[in-house]
């Protein structure tokens, strides 16, 4: 068998077996399903401060994050499932980040990218104006350092969150009432 | 003009301001009774035609206040920065609003960030700040415990 498929063995979630007149993969069903939604994860745009340039240019040519995945940055919360908060997050965004997040449909992951997202970064002593790390508002999944990182970390962050994901969500997660999602 | 003409020619007409030495561009510091009548005259006469103001901030040095202007001539190419300072407790500068209209923003976010009240300003509302904000967040001495951690 040739290495690509031996590798594409490897990648997808379940053994195949060769029968005559093709072959047949076999795979829990939970595992196909993750192993679908980390390499479809759709973006939102999402960008208030530097961290936005390096995250332009991940999504350019030269650091192309379509090739993982990443393909379109939906312009609206409904249609993503994954916001990158690049940038400082004010007082004055705090509740607009807050409905944005609300509006994605679930499942929806959250990379905190750059110092001021991660705590407030640079902003985090004497100042009025600036929310000391957006976990404060969302909960986040990955958080990536930098002031900014650069597009190697920020697509590092997004392979992570993939395989964070194909690993099965182990994080318990609540609904506003309390109640917990599967 | 060049900078030492500026300076020459500026020293004869405003004598009341005395130059600043060093820095980037020629720097003038008029009183702010004098400053309206300075500022019509930079931007009309035929020598200055100082038609573009491209900065209006503040510096609060811990004693008093000083209000900065940067202006610019598009036509004649030079570049002057005029420094008013004022006391703490009031301070207080007529608008130039109606000389270089710009104005009417940076003013209104010197207002809302210092305190500074700019007189017969047309529309002093907050530019960035929400409506019920009190104090002013840019001044050395300003608290918020809420908010601020301090280093």
């Amino acid at each position: 068998m040739s290495d690509i498929q031996t590798e594409a063995k490897k990648l997808f979630p379940g053994t195949v077996h060769d029968t005559p007149g093709g072959g047949v993969m076999l795979g829990a069903l939970e595992d196909v399903i993750n192993w679908a939604r980390s390499n479809s994860l759709w973006p939102l745009v999402f960008g208030t401060s530097c961290c936005a340039i390096e995250m332009m240019s991940t999504a350019s040519a030269k650091y192309d994050f379509s090739r993982f995945g990443f393909e379109v940055t939906r312009a609206t919360p409904r249609q993503a499932d994954l916001i990158i908060i690049s940038g400082t997050i004010v007082n004055k965004m705090a509740p607009v980040l807050k409905r944005l997040y609300d509006q994605m449909a679930d499942p929806k992951y959250v990379i905190a990218m750059g110092a001021c997202a991660t705590s407030g970064g640079p902003f985090f002593y004497n100042t009025y104006s600036v929310v000391k790390g957006a976990d404060h508002v969302i909960p986040v999944d990955v958080y990536v350092a930098g002031c900014p990182p650069r597009p190697e970390a920020l697509l590092h962050a997004m392979i992570t969150l993939q395989e964070k994901i194909k690993a099965g969500s182990k994080r318990e997660r609540i609904n506003i009432d309390g109640t917990k999602i599967k | 003009m060049t900078r030492e003409d500026l300076q020459a020619s500026l020293t004869e007409r405003a004598p009341g301001a005395p130059f600043d030495e060093g820095g980037q561009w020629p720097t003038i510091n008029p009183s702010a009774e004098a400053w309206p009548e300075l500022a019509r005259m930079l931007r009309e006469d035929p020598l200055y035609r100082f038609d573009y103001l491209f900065c209006l901030t503040a510096v609060d040095w811990k004693t008093h206040l000083t209000v900065v202007y940067h202006l610019r001539s598009l036509s004649l190419g030079h570049t002057l920065v005029v420094k008013i300072k004022l006391d703490r407790t009031t301070p207080r500068v007529r608008t130039v609003c109606n000389i270089w209209r710009t104005a009417e923003l940076l003013e209104r976010e010197v207002r809302e960030l210092f305190g500074v009240e700019f007189l017969e300003h047309p529309d002093p509302r907050n530019l960035i700040l929400p409506d019920v904000w009190e104090g002013f967040p840019l001044r050395k001495d300003y608290e918020d415990p809420v908010n601020m951690i301090k280093l």
